[in-house]
């Protein structure tokens, strides 16, 4: 029997969160993230998990950040104002190399912004959010649905990785509701971690550190980390591409953007202009293999479309590096797109 | 032949690992007396420390238990989250003034508000010692520091800041107290402070924080023995020793 809900997107990222095991929630209220956080206020407590406001965004990842080094699946959202106070606790988390999983629901910026939608946090998330030599896994879901997978896959990436891993939806992703396939993910029991603190007993002391003791250690740190993004890189790219085959035109766009450019793509194909979509899902690493597929598919015009001023598009120049023509139609936060403008876009750039 | 009778050795809580402070420093005896209480409690097998920025930021190598490194002032929510995933856990934090009083006054505010059941060992020197001697939120009125070399002027740059008794005012659940080491009879009696804070965790009663009022010779520009001859004379007149709150009815 099928157990298709109709769900908001933000409620998606908590059913995700409980199916992967996740029992601890520690956040701070903020639009247009609530519904997720007053999800787990309800439904942690009755899964035998712990829910727990925090004074601020900056207590909450460092919340995360014990609750991470005890071992367990743990949680925290926030939207741009808040994300931004979490940057201390990504790196943070990063260096002592710990599992967690953070929601960003982003929302019109800069400054305090506006809780209109935007996709204007892309930026920071992808730079992995905090000082030094870092990065976080980043995903771009698209819908309730891939709210729901994505974020149980976050879970899974972190775990596999013992790294911070981003979920980066939006005000619209996180307000629409949508309907949601529950079993196509198994309940899990997360294993015990062995590197976790939970008081010695009667065996050797750990210590979880976010420092190291001496130069050289700090060098084999990096060293570290650096083999570990590249695994990352290798291992973790994901990506959507359709429509390519004869395109001369291919539009980038992830998460909310992407379904309103896809039936901008449809209209355009329907008109008879050869054009494809490429939806980037893991936006950290950025699926540069699907891009350097699409050039040796003999695609020479790109068209990214992203919900701020121009932040992706730094990444799919970095991916063809100068070998296409990229240009960028975006809007900063407090516009929704419709299909006709984006529509409109594609008519200018295609040849 | 003589038997050799041990009567003084290292806590089995600490390791051999040399302490990196400057002479006249209290960090040793305060580390020193924590390991003792962990002993004596017989908690280290079941204790997990969080370490804090500052000069006490290695002290992970002194405790023999299992260790957590929390950034600048975030040691009460590292704590927080630690103690909510692992209840069965005696966590604590260890903080300087710089960490509990500035950066992370918000932090320690909220943990000892929702009477975590967490220990917090708070060390007052009056400056910020590992950046070189720079006003503190607890430095006293008229006191040089490299911030402000003519002194604090309070019209300035404010008053000291009295954690223990502000803390106390928000934290019913606690046992919170003020405490110095400099002499026997004070270390002692930190001792057993120390032991009261970690109690009352382990018995689920509430929050528990000793203030410690220690010397810094260093940034004081004092000999280790004036320093502690300071902390008599001049701070303890500012910031009175004594228990501030007690989870336990018959201390009321």
């Amino acid at each position: 029997m099928s157990t298709k809900i109709l769900m908001r997107g933000n409620e998606a990222v908590g059913e995700g969160a409980l199916r992967a095991g996740c029992r601890f929630f520690f956040g701070y209220p903020i639009t247009p993230q609530n519904e997720l956080f007053e999800f787990m206020a309800t439904r942690l407590p009755q899964c035998g998990g712990t829910f727990l406001q925090s004074e601020s965004e900056l207590a909450g990842i460092h919340m995360i950040l014990g609750a991470a080094a005890g071992g367990v699946r743990c949680m925290t959202s926030s939207s741009g104002p808040g994300f931004t106070l979490m940057g201390e606790g990504l790196t943070a988390l990063a260096a002592a190399r710990l599992p967690a999983v953070v929601v960003c629901v982003s929302r019109a910026g800069p400054g305090l912004g506006r809780i209109a939608s935007a996709q204007s946090d892309y930026r920071l998330s992808t730079r992995g959010g905090g000082h030094g030599d870092y990065q976080c896994i980043v995903l771009g879901p698209g819908s309730a649905q891939e709210l729901y997978e994505l974020t149980y896959l976050a879970f899974e990436l972190a775990d596999r990785y013992s790294t911070p891993v981003i979920v980066l939806s939006d005000a619209i992703l996180g307000q629409m509701m949508e309907p949601v396939e529950l079993d196509t993910l198994p309940v899990i029991d997360p294993p015990e971690k062995e590197w976790a603190v939970r008081g010695k007993g009667k065996n050797p002391r750990k210590v979880i550190k976010v420092a190291p003791h001496t130069d050289q250690e700090l060098v084999e740190w990096n060293r570290h980390l650096k083999k570990k993004y590249e695994l990352i890189r290798e291992k973790e790219q994901r990506y959507e591409a359709q429509d390519i085959d004869g395109a001369s035109l291919v539009v980038v766009a992830f998460g909310s953007t992407s379904r309103i450019a896809q039936d901008a793509v449809m209209q355009a194909r329907e008109e008879g202009l050869a054009v494809g979509l490429f939806r980037p899902i893991s936006l950290w690493p950025f699926p540069e293999k699907g891009m350097k597929e699409l050039r040796q598919a003999g695609i020479e015009r790109f068209l990214v479309v992203e919900a701020n001023n121009g932040q992706m598009i730094e990444d799919v120049r970095l991916a063809l590096c100068g070998s296409a023509e990229v240009i960028q139609y975006g809007v900063g936060g407090g516009h929704i797109f419709a299909p006709d403008e984006i529509y409109e876009q594609i008519k200018m750039a295609v040849r | 032949m003589a038997e050799w009778k041990c009567v003084f050795r290292l806590p089995r809580a600490m390791t051999d690992v040399p302490f990196p402070y400057c002479p006249g420093c209290s960090h040793g005896i305060i580390h020193r007396l924590v390991a003792e209480v962990m002993d004596e409690l017989d908690i280290t097998g079941k204790a997990i420390g969080i370490t804090s920025a500052g000069c006490s930021v290695r002290n992970w190598r002194q405790f023999d238990c299992d260790m957590v490194m929390a950034l600048h002032g975030r040691g009460p929510a590292v704590a927080t989250g630690l103690k909510r995933a692992r209840p069965e856990a005696i966590v604590f934090t260890y903080q300087g003034d710089g960490d509990l009083a500035a950066i992370g006054t918000g932090e320690i505010i909220h943990a000892a508000s929702r009477c975590e059941r967490i220990t917090v060992i708070y060390v007052n020197n009056g400056v910020f010692g590992a950046t070189g001697g720079q006003q503190a939120p607890t430095t006293l009125i008229e006191q040089k520091t490299t911030s402000y070399p003519k002194g604090r002027d309070p019209r300035f740059s404010g008053y000291p800041l009295k954690m223990a008794e502000l803390l106390s005012m928000v934290s019913p659940d606690s046992y919170i107290a003020r405490t110095s080491v400099h002499d026997v009879k004070h270390i002692l009696a930190t001792k057993k402070a120390i032991r009261e804070a970690f109690s009352v965790q382990m018995e689920d009663l509430g929050f528990g924080l000793v203030e410690i009022l220690s010397a810094c010779p260093t940034n004081w520009k004092l000999d280790p023995l004036s320093s502690l001859e300071r902390i008599k004379r001049e701070v303890i007149p500012y910031y009175p020793l004594g228990t501030f709150s007690s989870p336990r009815k018959e201390a009321r």
